[in-house]
């Protein structure tokens, strides 16, 4: 009961904190998205033609939607977090008999609730442009949960070991952006030479990306049971680290 | 019941500086206790490490007889802390700021709201429990901080340099809150730059220099160990030098000021009497420092 008091202020003081400020959290992918719905989907990809049997437009939309998620539920958690220990305001935490998983879960969840909600919008805005067909719902939901969790989890670990503002846009921008960009979002991977497919598999959004897809218009590059146990096993690899940081104290304790 | 018990408290940092070197140090329940030491002399790691902010390197904790290491939510519950700078969110309001440290505590929100209103009215920040606390004057950030760390009734209370900055009015204001809270039956560890402040308030002493406690004792045996108090003397006529009366040390500061060391069993009967015999009038009399000062250098070799 004392835990969920405490788990319940944390996501709550941090879903109040990203409401606070929507209009940076909430408009931005809103237009970002209808832009590459109208420039991608519309405009060039009734030149591209069909990949594997649907349109381009319903081809990306998965890949976009889940673009969305990732960089919303880092985003949130390493900002907030960050924040946190600069500001010293975690000292609050520490002092306080909260649990370290109570504080992940916390932080994660916040990053979670972000992530989901500018993924529904999303969501909305990509219907203005084409019908969703949602071939697996269950499928679809659950990758987009788990999409969120994976996400904010690294973002938390990211503002562990941040030591500046610096440090929390270098992850982002030179491995999250190019991984996103590189993990079939806008293409097949089937399309690259033999030694770049090789290469893909090593990137943890290809999965991602090709399991919602499969969700939602029923087309994949990856098995969806291989592409599952890699998401959960990411997932359940960066809880394990994360709680053995904040155990050891790194970067909040002396 | 022993507040806080410390045995043999070492800390090592990651840079090989040694902050605490094994120290001991006991506080009773209920009492007000100075932790005194000069710039850089570990108090701030002491308290980080009671507080669970820093990690002990060797050494053992108790606070109302339960561990830290081995039962650290127990001694989470047992302790407020008031830190020595702002670590409060500065975008949250005041309210919030204290009701959310209550739900930390795993205090139900209905439960935490009221807790809140009575720590602000106790602090005098109920009218502004709705400000942003960035806008809030440097006193009243010293008083939510107390109000957050007052929310879930601590039986122990830490307070890191609390009024430092804060001018004298608040100063004293906050001087009669802690009183308030001790008299509350919560035991205070109060570390301060001002004597004065701990002087006035405080039961038993300990001062820390160079990560070890050199004196360890109540304040008035402390006190009581002052050989010589240092007074100035404003005169109503000026002199050519100072005078001399057997027992007492005299410095002329000016033609019209004198300085003097009135040794404990002497008093200062004496001294007038001969200062009259000389023709020499005083006109007032006060204190060169604070009498804690004048030790509290002598010890730490100020």
């Amino acid at each position: 009961m004392r835990y969920r008091i405490a788990l319940l202020t944390i996501v709550t003081k941090e879903v109040r904190r990203f409401m606070r400020i929507w209009p940076q959290t909430m408009l931005p992918p809103a237009i970002t998205t209808a832009l590459y719905f109208l420039i991608f989907g519309t405009l060039m990809g009734q030149r591209i033609g069909e990949i594997a049997g649907a349109s381009y437009m319903d081809y990306i939309v998965p890949g976009i939607i889940l673009m969305s998620v990732i960089s919303h539920s880092y985003a949130n958690v390493v900002s907030s977090f960050y924040s946190t220990k600069f500001q010293r305001h975690i000292e609050e935490l520490l002092v306080s008999p909260v649990p370290n998983w109570v504080i992940l879960a916390g932080y994660v969840s916040g990053g979670v609730c972000r992530g989901l909600l500018v993924g529904t919008v999303v969501i909305g805005i990509s219907l203005l442009f084409t019908t969703i067909p949602v071939i697996h719902l269950g499928l679809s939901c659950l990758v987009f949960l788990l999409t969120a969790i994976l996400f904010a989890l690294a973002g938390f670990i990211n503002a562990v070991f941040a030591d500046s503002f610096d440090d929390i846009s270098i992850i982002p921008n030179f491995i999250l952006t190019p991984l996103t960009y590189l993990g079939g979002v806008f293409y097949s991977v089937d399309m690259l030479p033999e030694l770049w497919q090789t290469v893909s598999l090593a990137n943890p959004i290809l999965y991602i990306v090709n399991s919602f897809r499969y969700g939602l218009i029923g087309v994949t590059d990856i098995d969806i049971t291989l592409a599952l146990t890699m998401i959960i096993s990411f997932i359940v690899a960066l809880i394990v680290f994360s709680l053995y940081l904040l155990n050891k104290g790194v970067g909040i304790k002396q | 019941m022993k507040a806080l018990s410390i045995r043999n408290l070492t800390k090592t940092y990651a840079n090989g500086f040694t902050a605490l070197h094994g120290i001991d140090l006991e506080v009773e329940e209920g009492d007000f206790f100075a932790l005194l030491g000069p710039n850089g002399a570990g108090k701030s790691t002491a308290i980080g490490i009671i507080c669970s902010l820093v990690n002990l390197s060797a050494g053992s904790v108790r606070v109302f007889g339960h561990d830290l290491q081995q039962q650290s939510e127990q001694v989470k519950q047992c302790i407020g802390m008031v830190p020595q700078e702002i670590n409060f969110n500065q975008f949250e309001t005041v309210q919030n700021i204290v009701i959310n440290q209550a739900g930390y505590y795993g205090i139900a929100p209905k439960e935490a709201r009221a807790r809140a209103e009575k720590c602000l009215k106790q602090m005098h920040l109920w009218d502004q429990r709705h400000t942003v606390s960035r806008r809030l004057s440097g006193g009243m950030k010293r008083r939510v901080m107390i109000a957050r760390a007052l929310v879930h009734n601590p039986r122990l209370l830490i307070l890191d340099e609390p009024t430092a900055g804060v001018d004298i009015e608040i100063r004293r204001s906050m001087w009669q809150l802690m009183r308030e809270v001790n008299e509350q039956g919560t035991s205070i560890i109060l570390t301060t730059h001002y004597l004065e402040e701990a002087e006035s308030l405080c039961r038993n002493i300990a001062i820390i220099d160079k990560g070890m406690i050199i004196k360890h004792s109540k304040m008035v045996d402390l006190l009581a160990q002052i050989k010589v108090n240092h007074f100035v003397l404003d005169l109503a006529q000026r002199l050519i030098k100072a005078p001399v009366v057997d027992g007492y040390e005299i410095v002329q500061l000016d033609s019209q000021t004198l300085q003097v060391g009135i040794p404990g069993e002497k008093g200062f009967n004496q001294l007038f009497a001969e200062l009259t015999r000389q023709g020499i009038s005083v006109l007032s009399l006060k204190n060169k420092s604070n009498r804690l000062e004048s030790l509290f250098l002598d010890l730490v070799g100020g």
